[in-house]
């Protein structure tokens, strides 16, 4: 699914990533571990296409429309409801059954109540919530999240825990997290960048 | 076609965004009357209408800079930009469903402004709405993608007028001339240049602004 | 790394850039006969319009090498167009100065309006201009090299815009005043002209492949500066 070579990432001067090599099967479950500074972000959004890498290769088997990211902001609207703002990628991602899935999801993530309100209105849990409704939405084949549980309430890394479980085998999984103890039964690489 | 109804479903968003906020477009509207009056004031008495026609277009320039610094602002609150940058859309789909989004609301309070003007200096043909029309065009294409620029930029606010302007002059020149030459088709034409050109320009460009 | 022969080359371009102009300035100012109109004054056209036709080619070298990034993604494009744009800009605001000092022997007048030529450069020197301020707004990286280059090709999309809206400016907006018949120029002259416009052609080629360098031996400092360091 990942498979990467030298991946290397600099900002000019600064050297974002060092040279890492990476192979990531389907199915996986692989958690990033790192100070902060080491570079997890970067990978992250390196895997999701956002940035393109330095030097070295990369290749991953996953094209937009396949692929899911969470990033450290929740990507939302604050000025639409939590509806409108599932239904907006909806469309952008072509999600088959729109209205369906995103009721299905607002309503598994505890979102119902809140589904016609401002998302920013919506406090911090929620709307982390509302951001991985967002990435789940069109069901991925690769699921890139950045740090998911750190904003998140009990009941949420509940729910995300139960969702990884669900997902481990079918569909592929990056997550970064400064605490790999909660995913430590699930994972099936774990990558500890310097 | 699927591209078009990207561009449509941004738009969309935009239109419902502004309609809930109501920060921009009421702003925009206060602004352009008074800088109208502002000119009244500026002008001497002795002053000819079209004098009074070639400031008409500085209005609507600034005013639509005004709206072109608030363009993205939606955007950049969550970062919601990237979250488009991710969709399996063409690029410059989000460029035009913004700049289509900033033409409407340029063009109400373009309506606004010319009934303004002609109640306050002189009468408005319609050689000067068609250039209005034609220009807005122009403006809203470069303007948004220049604001996209901006908003990657430390200095956002300060640095969207330094960009806009210079690109801004072709546009005065040909909307000024079809106000007052009395032979207008000319400069429409030229307008007309100027959008196509530099529409074809931001549409190829624009994913480039927007990724590494 | 440019360690390589291409860097040697620098200072023999540099050393033929110098004689060079140092011929132009001989034939403009000593060989070339007196303009029996304008004086000594017209001998600054010489220099003013070859500056002028390269500021527009150095302008032109920095979109190409922006076309380039923006299409093969190799870093050493962005480099490389911004020292062409910043040469443009040099050679831009020499025509300003040129121009105007020219302006101010023929017609006494620091600024005019009426000389298409020299409005265009005032709108292009605002534009690159600009380009600085955006460029250094934003931090090092691919983002920085993308929009600078997008930015580098509108301006050459404006440099033909905006010659046809001052153009069109002139009809209605502002008429001229002044007439202004291209210097009629013979044999002499035009060799004196051909001889200053290869000369400032080859200065601003030597510039643009010294500050090349100059910068590229900058990076490769920090880099050997970061390896012994980490």
């Amino acid at each position: 699914m990942i498979s990467a070579t030298a991946l290397e990432k600099r900002y000019g001067r600064k050297r974002a990533l060092r040279p890492l090599d990476l192979t990531v099967a389907r199915g996986e479950l692989v958690v990033v571990t790192g100070a902060n500074g080491s570079g997890k972000t970067t990978l992250l959004r390196l895997l999701a296409g956002l940035a393109a890498p330095s030097r070295g290769t990369l290749a991953v088997e996953a094209e937009r429309g396949r692929l899911g990211y969470l990033a450290h902001e929740p990507l939302v609207y604050r000025d639409l409801t939590g509806t409108e703002n599932l239904d907006l990628y909806g469309r952008l991602y072509r999600v088959p059954e729109r209205r369906e899935r995103v009721g299905m999801l607002l309503e598994r993530y505890g979102l119902w109540e809140a589904r016609n309100q401002r998302s920013g209105s919506y406090s911090r849990g929620m709307l982390q919530r509302l951001a991985l409704c967002r990435a789940l939405l069109h069901d991925p084949d690769l699921l890139v999240l950045d740090e998911p549980f750190t904003a998140l309430d009990a009941d949420g890394a509940a729910l995300l825990d139960r969702q990884l479980a669900e997902l481990l085998g079918e569909r592929t999984v990056v997550l970064s997290t400064h605490d790999p103890a909660r995913v430590e039964a699930l994972a099936t690489q774990r990558l500890v960048l310097a | 076609m699927s591209y078009l109804s990207d561009v449509l479903t941004l738009a969309r968003k935009d239109l419902r965004l502004e309609l809930r906020a109501r920060d921009t477009l009421p702003a925009m509207l206060l602004f352009v009357v008074s800088i109208l009056v502002v000119f009244h004031f500026a002008l001497p008495a002795g002053a000819d209408d079209d004098a009074a026609r070639g400031l008409l277009w500085i209005a609507l320039v600034f005013t639509a800079l005004l709206g072109l610094a608030r363009a993205w602002a939606p955007e950049r609150e969550s970062n919601a930009l990237e979250g488009l940058v991710l969709a399996p859309i063409d690029r410059s789909a989000i460029w035009l469903g913004k700049a289509v989004a900033v033409f409407v609301f340029l063009a109400a309070v373009e309506v606004v402004a010319l009934l303004a003007f002609a109640a306050f200096f002189a009468p408005v043909d319609g050689a000067t709405i068609l250039g209005v029309l034609l220009a807005d065009i122009g403006i809203c294409a470069v303007g948004t993608l220049l604001a996209a620029m901006a908003a990657a930029s430390r200095t956002r606010e300060l640095i969207l007028p330094l960009l806009f302007l210079p690109l801004a002059i072709p546009l005065v020149v040909g909307g000024v001339g079809a106000s007052i030459a009395p032979d207008p088709g000319g400069y429409l034409g030229f307008l007309a240049l100027y959008d196509a050109l530099f529409s074809i320009l931001c549409w190829a460009s624009f994913e480039y602004v927007v990724t590494e | 790394m440019s360690t390589s022969s291409p860097s040697n080359r620098v200072p023999f371009i540099a050393a033929a850039a110098a004689a060079l102009v140092g011929l132009a300035i001989v034939f403009a100012f000593f060989v070339a006969p007196e303009d029996a109109d304008q004086g000594i004054s017209q001998r600054i056209f010489y220099f003013h319009v070859p500056i002028a036709l390269t500021a527009y080619a150095c302008f032109g070298w920095g979109a190409l090498k922006a076309l380039l990034l923006l299409w093969k993604k190799e870093e050493r494009y962005d480099l490389e167009s911004y020292v062409a744009i910043h040469q443009g800009t040099i050679f831009g605001a020499m025509t300003l100065l040129t121009g105007s000092i020219w302006a101010k022997a023929s017609w006494g007048h620091w600024w005019v309006w009426d000389s298409k030529q020299l409005v265009l450069f005032l709108v292009l020197f605002l534009f690159y201009s600009a380009y600085f301020m955006l460029r250094f707004s934003i931090e090092e990286g691919p983002r920085r090299a993308n929009i600078s280059a997008v930015y580098a090709l509108f301006g050459v999309v404006l440099i033909p815009v905006s010659f046809l809206a001052i153009r069109l400016a002139e009809d209605f907006i502002h008429p001229t005043t002044f007439t202004r018949d291209g210097p009629q120029m013979t044999g002499t002259m035009f060799l004196t002209f051909c001889i200053a416009w290869v000369a400032i052609t080859t200065l601003a080629y030597a510039l643009y492949r010294v500050e090349l360098v100059g910068k590229r031996l900058d990076e490769n400092l920090r880099e050997l500066r970061e390896a012994l360091t980490a």
